[in-house]
């Protein structure tokens, strides 16, 4: 294999040619999978060659019980949560789906749905774009490129409440340098602690900054495992630096994006630390994500039954979202 | 759709550097659009560590784009105060041991999805991905019952348990991807050659994808390091993280910038050390499978 590929023929290719050597001794579907996947080289290693053994739950096991004791034994007790009411420990009444109800039909709990959602399709029509736009004019070899990936790096290592700090004072009007720069450069009156806008500017800018650096880390890995070949045929056919980026470069992204999206959107929308130090929710309700709403409810009030609905709705919203993004995303441009 | 492993490294040693420097041609300006980006990421950052060498009341008393007076306090402070100091190492302990830890149930799992079908893989994987999802302020009062009833509470090894939550999923993914960028006849050569499967796993499939362990070991490694709400509740003063310690600079005269602007700086060290060992793998690119 290592001398195919480093004849030019791309490790997909090799790939293929492996699916259909080993798909000689599997079953019929796998070569059948195999052969069909072969003209599109480029989704080669996601031919199903893969064998048929139910013994591959061993090691798989160790990963369900780590997870199974950090989540499955929490979601169970919220799940109890949600269904009663708790006066004490003691005391408690099953209420069944009263609560599920209650907070469905919260005018607070919608209109923090409503503003969560617009702030995730903020970030991810931002931070998609950007992101990519980085990881294509990062430079790609020498001391350079080493240094560039670290420096795109750098926000994504300081804890969330550390860049909930610091954008509480770069942005401030008085001592903070964003802040006074925007009140003093274009004169216009930028006080994120009163102006809801503001605000939400200032929430949004943070995250742009914290995570687009990591959907350019993934875009640019992307780029990197495309092969040369490509780009001297994209050079010979006298393509455009545009054609080259929207056939060439941002086709072979997909795989990648798709988990910079999935990975935005998740963490989006349930952004929590980050905008809870910097406006605290405020100021009024303009920047109260369902997060923050839900820790009220949980923490400052601590009505366990309704923020355990809330939480499994929370959850279930997440879920669905997240899977129709998975099966969208994998399903197109195939 | 992984090529970073093996053979790929050979194709890039052979290229000739003239036609790939040609190749990858880019945009004349695009270089210093993106170092221009980098700048204006950086204020922020050299705004923190311009509030972290001077005195409080110089932060608070008025704009200055120059610190007035230069002291290094804070840091003198931080490296002198126990608080300050074995929360950080606390935070550099529990994070090391996440990362080893979810590599090591993740490895063999990925390499599970990597090369067989088994009953109900798809629907595992997924479920798997879903744990990233859970809203952490309600999961936070079962987590504190738990790890106090299984004696984990204010433990390293507590922390890095609970951190698994998310790490092991993500390793999982992203180890899944590079594996199956690597063909299966050198599963099936090492077989007819009499390696058993953990010997094979160990002997020569690991040492083929340093890469992607890498690149994963910096995934937990970052996760675990920015995370804050999940271990500051399970701990309290053997294990507390700096993240915690950071939220509780609020004294009688305040919130003391300089000190957390300090501990903020302080704060990326690791990563960024950790980040420079894996540049190159990075680097050599790699893709996650599977989607």
């Amino acid at each position: 294999m290592t001398g195919r590929g480093a004849d030019g023929i791309s490790p997909a290719d090799a790939a293929v040619a492996g699916g259909q050597v080993t798909g000689e001794v599997l079953t019929g579907d796998t070569l059948a999978g195999a052969a069909r996947e072969a003209p599109g080289e480029h989704d080669a290693s996601r031919a199903d060659t893969r064998t048929k053994d139910n013994r591959a739950w061993f090691l798989v096991l160790p990963v369900v019980v780590s997870v199974a004791f950090t989540a499955v034994i929490p979601l169970m007790t919220v799940v109890n949560f949600s269904v009663q009411d708790i006066f004490s420990p003691t005391d408690r009444i099953f209420v069944g789906l009263d609560w599920f109800r209650d907070v469905a039909r919260d005018p607070e709990v919608r209109a923090a749905f409503l503003r969560t959602l617009l702030f995730s399709a903020q970030v991810l029509l931002l931070e998609i774009p950007l992101g990519v736009a980085l990881a294509v004019s990062m430079p790609r070899r020498g001391p350079w490129a080493s240094a560039a990936l670290v420096v795109v790096a750098l926000p994504l290592l300081i804890p969330w409440n550390v860049v909930g700090t610091i954008w509480q004072i770069f942005a401030r009007g008085d001592i903070g340098l964003g802040g006074w720069a925007v009140n003093t450069i274009p004169g216009v009156d930028f006080n994120y602690t009163l102006d809801s806008t503001d605000a939400w500017i200032t929430v949004l800018l943070m995250d742009v900054w914290h995570w687009t650096p990591l959907v350019a880390l993934l875009a640019y890995a992307g780029l990197r495992s495309i092969p040369d070949p490509y780009f001297q045929a994209a050079q010979i056919d006298g393509a455009s630096g545009w054609a080259t980026f929207r056939h060439i470069q941002l086709p072979r992204l997909r795989g990648v994006l798709t988990i910079a999206i999935l990975l935005r959107f998740m963490d989006s929308f349930m952004i929590y630390t980050e905008p809870f130090v910097v406006t605290g929710g405020g100021p009024g309700n303009a920047t109260s994500f369902l997060s923050i709403l839900l820790s009220k409810i949980a923490v400052g009030q601590f009505d366990l039954g309704p923020a355990g609905a809330f939480s499994l709705l929370y959850f279930l919203i997440v879920q669905i979202v997240s899977y129709v993004f998975f099966t969208v995303l994998t399903r197109t441009g195939r | 759709m992984a090529r970073a492993a093996g053979p790929p490294a050979a194709a890039t040693g052979r290229r000739p550097p003239a036609v790939a420097a040609t190749a990858r041609r880019q945009l004349p300006w695009a270089r210093t659009v993106f170092w221009l980006y980098a700048a204006t990421l950086m204020l922020p950052l050299l705004w923190m560590f311009g509030m972290s060498i001077r005195p409080n009341e110089d932060i608070l008393g008025g704009f200055s784009l120059i610190p007035q007076r230069v002291t290094f306090d804070n840091y003198q402070t931080f490296f002198t105060d126990s608080v300050w100091y074995s929360s950080y190492l606390n935070s550099i302990v529990y994070t090391s041991m996440n990362a080893v830890m979810s590599l090591v149930v993740a490895l063999p799992a990925a390499y599970a999805f990597s090369r067989f079908r088994f009953a109900g893989d798809k629907h595992l994987f997924f479920w798997l991905l879903t744990n990233r999802m859970a809203p952490p302020a309600v999961f936070l009062l079962p987590f504190f019952q738990i790890y106090q009833s299984v004696g984990l509470f204010d433990t390293h090894l507590g922390v890095a348990v609970a951190h698994m939550l998310f790490n092991v999923p993500l390793a999982v993914w992203i180890l899944e991807g590079f594996m199956s960028g690597i063909p299966r006849e050198i599963d099936e050569t090492a077989a007819i050659d009499g390696y058993s499967l953990p010997r094979f796993f160990i002997r020569i499939f690991l040492p083929m994808i340093r890469s992607a362990i890498g690149v994963t070991a910096f995934f937990c490694f970052m996760f675990s390091w920015v995370e804050l709400l999940i271990a500051r509740t399970i701990t309290s003063v053997n294990a507390k993280p700096i993240a915690a310690t950071m939220t509780r600079t609020v004294s009688a005269a305040g919130v003391d910038w300089g000190l957390l602007a300090a501990a903020g700086v302080l704060t990326i060290i690791p990563g960024a050390v950790v980040i420079w060992f894996v540049r190159n793998y990075i680097a050599k690119g790699f893709a996650l499978g599977r989607v």
